[in-house]
Parts: structure tokens; sequence; C-alpha cells
């Protein structure tokens, strides 16, 4: 489950070599916008070589490749596949029917290796519009990401540091990744410089319920990293919760209270999430 | 596989190598020449690299210039592969 996803240029092998000590949960090799177009079959393969021998750690391995409207898109998952990702990062998801071609090229690249995920980019008004049946129509879909910039150039707006133009798109895809049980991940704050203005953007994106932030700039993962990192507070509450429920149904009690306060399901449920962040995965924690 | 044209892959950006390649004539085979910032210590790891990509690509007669910036390995395979395509 990451919390901050990186892009790095597929062509550029500093940066390739380097991507999992930039300190992002996931990294997200483009071959789509940072690529030159007479460059992209030098990036497919550079990645694709990347993949099978550079150590990434923990990292989780994605691609962004091309859309379905690249006449060689197809060329991408096939080169790709053989590194073996994690996923695919599949930009301008607006159909069904365009994740459903795209699985379709992994079924046939993928000879018989593990699953390979899809991790629609929703960044249009039609994928907007269409995004819970697209979350719901492949089991490869765990996570979604959104892409504000495209997004605003599709529906004729002008892209803000406060965001109000995306407040809607936000929403929208959010409700609807909890509804298709897949983790929500943020658009990038794109002002590499602007410090201030991301920690504000992230702690929004947080509020509204996003799991997560993709990320261009390595100097963004630390802010990013700490504003969705549960604080203290909410870990001490968490365990409180955990050991409240735990102790009611050793005593076969039905219902309990904490702080005077009922403890119900959803209490429950964001208990364990709140521990899963902080790596306290279980819930069983005295 | 044969080299029709010349072709030129990668950049003399830092970790990665400038790959040149021309063809040459049957059985002329491989002509190498290697300019790295690490000839010293990588040179003849960085020839065995190309001679292996050029030979599991079926490649017999090619003139191959490289100018390395300290590049890894699936840096050299990835630029080596790259030029190969672009000259078939």
């Amino acid at each position: 489950m990451p919390t901050t996803m990186i892009f790095v240029p597929g062509n550029n092998p500093a940066m390739v070599q380097n991507a999992g000590i930039l300190g992002a949960d996931s990294i997200i090799f483009d071959l789509e916008d940072a690529v030159s177009p007479d460059e992209k079959d030098a990036a497919r393969i550079l990645v694709r070589n990347a993949l099978r021998s550079v150590d990434y750690g923990s990292c989780e391995r994605t691609v962004r490749i091309n859309s379905v409207d690249h006449p060689k898109w197809k060329e991408d998952i096939a080169e790709i596949a053989k590194g073996n990702p994690d996923s695919i990062v599949l930009p301008k998801a607006q159909r069904m029917e365009t994740v459903e071609m795209v699985q379709g090229a992994l079924e046939e690249a993928e000879d018989g290796q593990r699953s390979i995920g899809i991790i629609p980019l929703i960044e249009t008004a039609e994928g907007v519009e269409r995004v819970f049946e697209i979350l719901c129509c492949s089991p490869r879909i765990k996570t979604v990401i959104f892409g504000a910039e495209d997004y605003t150039a599709d529906i004729g707006a002008k892209r803000t540091k406060e965001g109000s133009e995306i407040l809607y798109a936000r929403c929208r895809i959010l409700n609807a990744a909890v509804a298709a049980g897949v983790e929500a991940i943020d658009t990038p704050f794109t002002d590499v410089n602007d410090m201030e203005g991301l920690k504000e953007d992230v702690k929004v994106a947080k509020s509204l319920g996003f799991r997560g932030k993709a990320l261009i700039s390595p100097r963004h993962c630390k802010i990013a990293m700490e504003i969705f990192a549960p604080s203290g507070e909410e870990i001490e509450y968490a365990l409180k919760v955990i050991k409240t429920i735990n102790q009611a149904e050793k005593e076969g009690k039905g219902v309990v209270a904490l702080d005077g306060k009922m403890i119900d399901a959803p209490i429950v449920a964001r208990a364990r999430k709140v521990l899963k962040l902080a790596g306290m995965e279980g819930g069983n924690h005295e | 596989m044969k080299i029709l044209r010349q072709t030129r892959a990668g950049s003399l950006e830092s970790n990665d190598l400038m790959v040149v390649m021309k063809p040459l004539g049957d059985r002329e085979g491989i002509k190498l020449e290697i300019n790295s910032i690490v000839q010293n210590q990588y040179g003849d790891r960085i020839r065995e690299v190309v001679t292996e990509v050029l030979k599991r690509n079926g490649i017999m007669d090619a003139y191959i210039m490289i100018q390395d910036r300290g590049a890894l390995d699936c840096t050299i395979k990835a630029r080596v592969e790259t030029a190969i395509k672009r000259g078939l």
C-alpha cells in the first residue's frame, strides 16, 4: 500500500538506477510524458533492463506506459512485461474497454509469470465520470491515481494551488475507489520549490481520504510521507480502540464504549487502518 | 542479423553511454572501440558486456564505438540493444 509514488523519467539512466533510494514507497518509471517521441524505444529497453537487474529493495516497481491512442503502446507492454514489474500505470484511463484492452495485452505478454497489476490514471472528464466502472472491471486494479494537470486541461479550467477546480474530481475518484475497494493516490503537486504549498496540498488530500500522493520530485517525498503517516495521537487512540474491543470480545460484551463514546464497526476499521499505516498491522498490540 | 545503417543510442550524460554503430561487410567481424572514464578499472568488463549483447542478437559484422560515462551493465546492455534494433 504505497503512500508516495514518484515519477522517474524512463530514459535517464542516473535516475532509473537510483530510483530505489529517492525515499518513495513506489517508483513509476515513465515511458510517456517524460520521454521524447524519438527515444521511446530506448526508454522501454532501458527500463526493462533495469527492472531485471537493479535491486530496488522494498519499493514497488511500476511503469507508466503510453496511452492506448499511442501507436506503440503494445510494444511498451511487450517489452516491460519481460522485466516483471509489480504494475503498469495506464494513462488516460477513461473507459472500461481501455482497461480490458490493456489487460488482454498483459495476458499475452506475461507468459505464465505472476499477474502484473494495472493502475488506472484518471485524468480526463470522461475518466472521472466513469471511474467506478473502470475500477471494478479488473481484479488487477488495486490502486488508482488522479492526474489533475491533464484533467484541468480537458475541462478547460485553470490549475490553481488552492485546487477548487479539482475538488469534484478528487471526491468522485475517492468515493469510487472506496466503493470498489481500491486505494486512491492523489495528483502530484507540480511546483518543485514550494514546500509550504506542498504541505497544504498533501493535507487537503489526506483530509479528503486519499491514501497517498504521486510525486514528481524526490524533494517532496519526506513531507508527503510525514503528513500521510498517522500521528502519535492517532496511533495511541487506535491502540486503545483495539484493546477495548479485544477485551469486550473476551468478556462476551456486544456493545462497548471508550472515553464515553460507543465503539462501533467503522471506528474499529479506522483504528485497524491507522495501525496498518503505522506498520503495526494485526491490531493486537498491548 | 545484419546492421544495415549507421545508428546511435544513448547520451553523454553521467551514468549513460553513447553507442555509435556502423555496418561492415560480410566476415569483416566486430570492430569495437571503447572510450570510458573508468577505462582502467572497467574497460574489459564493458567489452565483455557489449560482446555478449552483440552475440545474443546474432551480430557478426559491425563497427561499434562506445563513449562511456560510468554506466552500469544494465544501461550498457540497453543502449547497445537499442543501437542494434535501430540499425536492422
